[in-house]
């Protein structure tokens, strides 16, 4: 790093100068970032089948609904376990919703499970009626949210569900980033009573959070401390967001990194306080720009910290087909967009 | 069965009388439909159900009853309150500002009876299913009952739940088709014909029951014969042909009292039709 002191020109108080000189160094010599490596990556939907299954174990009030996707959501061990408590709905997604709902009425703890596009948009009056206005403990369990579906394109792309879920008063929304968040979640939601969308996706991404941890609905995850730059993260983006950070690290920039896996109710303590030490926020999710988690961080700082915010989303557009790397990187979903958008967005606050 | 069938039909009178007056009371709901089910409701939670006004959600032990056409929440609501759910004077709040007693029944005010909000139509019957699976798995032999009006079968959502129970065996389920012919925007058959409807559910593999849901005793019949053939391996479907409007002689015969309220004087006129047997509201 080059500092020029150029004094030739103009005249310079050397004070402040001094205080900034003396906190890049610190800076340059400390280590920002914790580190986060892995050994293995799985797909977040096989976290949730091993979480069902063992919320299937600890409570026999909990049941499991399908609409002929068994396998892509991985809910054999269930079925084969619990075949009393399990129900193949066929391809009757509306029927579904309706009997989780109406197995509440008796005690029982409903897991539906299908894609995302089919869990919301195909049955978003279903839920809003029978589930959601009718106060259900429905759990409803969607997979391959998003882009990293991959080839099958966009009719199966779901890039609306949060902003969908997120409207319906009383419903929670969860998405969590890796295989153990994901399983955790699972276990949590079962014994939380009320309406929750779980999302979740199919690709195999790293393993990098703790296989026992003890899930908190609407609590926060301080995933790295840092003063410069907050990126708060959901999903597959948590990731994503940790190898900007080793970047941005590179770089001379501090960033604090949190992941935001409960939407709703959104953790505004912990985004205030976060976003109040470092002036500047940068939002990540595999989700439409529009009605995602960004405009919640939006509508919090809007009213309690305006704040310049970046949006690392897909930018009001369908998804195509193709592989799920190739997807990120075109629709601008990477730790690549990250960085970039952090350097747009300190720039934004100075 | 020993059904007081005089009694039976004195309290649908004061029911179709709540009704219509209910209606005219907020000047907007559906009397038609309302006034057609009338002896279905009060067949149902005067004689047929087990079931407790002391209302708990589960209903565990109960038999459970799920109204999916919720627009006849006026027939709905008289009932319940003239079974002991709440007190007949809330009627009056029917439809008004700060009411338990919405345009369509809902849990969200936790109105006694009422155990899923319905009026988006279509989602009743597979609401039912999963209440009546949940009653097998809790080794409940009680029954679930379900009403669906003729026009929402027009819903697609219906024929998943028609294809579900049948082939799941969900024997513990009488659902009930309250034949009226009519819909908002004229006849069913002028609208969107339904068909052969008793071919219909006897080709998803329901079992099927027909009666006059306006003849106290016929009815009556009915649904004691659904409950003996219940716990046969198969749903079962009653197709219950109703006169919309029925008990006042001008909302009879038409589409035209869907979801219209009487006047003053058109009150008058039905009430002067409809004999005060347990006392106004």
């Amino acid at each position: 790093m080059i500092i020029n002191f150029d004094l030739k020109f103009e005249p310079i108080d050397l004070r402040p100068l001094n205080a900034d000189l003396i906190s890049h160094i610190s800076h340059l010599i400390s280590e920002y970032m914790k580190k986060y490596t892995y050994t293995e990556k799985k797909d977040t939907r096989s976290g949730f089948g091993a979480g069902l299954h063992e919320a299937g174990k600890k409570n026999d009030q909990v049941v499991a609904l399908c609409a002929d996707l068994i396998g892509s959501l991985k809910m054999d061990a269930f079925k084969k376990d619990f075949p009393e408590r399990f129900f193949q709905t066929g391809i009757a997604e509306a029927n579904m919703i309706g009997m989780a709902a109406g197995l509440t009425i008796g005690g029982k703890i409903p897991f539906t499970g299908t894609f995302a596009n089919f869990s919301t948009g195909r049955v978003y009056d279903q839920i809003r009626q029978s589930v959601a206005y009718s106060n259900k403990n429905v759990k409803i369990c969607a997979s391959h949210a998003g882009l990293t579906l991959g080839e099958d394109g966009a009719t199966h792309q779901i890039l609306e569900d949060i902003g969908l879920m997120k409207m319906l008063p009383g419903m929670t929304v969860i998405n969590p980033c890796d295989f153990n968040q994901t399983k955790a979640a699972t276990i949590a939601i079962a014994e939380y009573e009320g309406p929750v969308y779980l999302r979740f996706g199919r690709p195999a991404v790293p393993i990098f959070t703790d296989p026992d941890q003890k899930f908190e609905i609407g609590k926060a995850w301080m995933v790295n401390e840092g003063s410069d730059v907050s990126i708060i993260a959901t999903g597959h983006m948590v990731w994503e967001a940790i190898l900007a950070g080793e970047r941005l690290e590179e770089m001379g920039i501090d960033a604090e990194i949190i992941n935001i896996h409960t939407i709703k109710p959104l953790d505004e303590e912990a985004i205030l306080k976060s976003v109040g030490k470092t002036g500047c926020v940068v939002t990540a999710e595999e989700h439409n720009r529009l009605g995602g988690l960004g405009d919640s961080v939006a509508q919090v700082l809007s009213k309690h910290l305006p704040t310049p915010q970046e949006y690392v989303a897909v930018n009001d557009s369908f998804g195509e087909s193709g592989t799920p790397a190739q997807l990120m990187k075109k629709y601008g979903l990477d730790a690549e967009s990250i960085v970039n958008a952090v350097k747009k967005v300190m720039e934004r606050k100075k | 069965m020993n059904a007081d069938i005089t009694k039976l039909e004195s309290i649908a009178k004061q029911v179709r009388r709540d009704i219509v007056r209910m209606v005219h009371g907020c000047q907007s709901g559906h009397p038609g439909g309302s006034l057609g089910c009338a002896d279905y409701f009060v067949a149902l939670y005067f004689q047929v159900l087990k079931h407790d006004p002391s209302f708990n959600m589960d209903g565990i032990g109960e038999d459970l009853f799920f109204l999916s056409n919720g627009h006849i929440s006026p027939v709905f609501y008289s009932t319940l309150a003239r079974a002991g759910y709440f007190d007949v004077k809330e009627l009056s709040t029917f439809r008004k500002i700060d009411s338990r007693l919405q345009g369509h029944p809902t849990t969200h005010e936790h109105l006694p009876g009422i155990r899923i909000a319905s009026g988006s139509l279509g989602q009743g019957l597979s609401v039912a299913i999963g209440a009546a699976q949940a009653k097998k798995l809790n080794n409940d032999d009680r029954t679930v009952y379900v009403l669906m009006g003729d026009g929402e079968l027009q819903e697609g959502q219906i024929w998943e739940a028609a294809m579900y129970a049948p082939h799941n065996k969900v024997d513990n389920l009488i659902a009930t088709i309250d034949v009226n012919g009519q819909q908002i925007d004229g006849s069913t058959e002028q609208v969107l014909s339904l068909g052969n409807l008793e071919a219909k559910w006897l080709a998803f593999g329901w079992d099927v029951l027909k009666t006059n849901g306006n003849n106290m005793s016929e009815l009556l019949e009915a649904l004691d014969e659904a409950k003996r053939r219940s716990g046969r391996g198969k749903p079962i479907i009653i197709l219950m042909r109703t006169e919309m409007g029925n008990g006042v002689d001008f909302m009879m015969g038409s589409h035209k009292w869907h979801g219209v309220a009487p006047n003053d004087e058109q009150l008058a006129t039905a009430l002067d039709q409809l004999e005060e047997t347990l006392g106004d509201y």
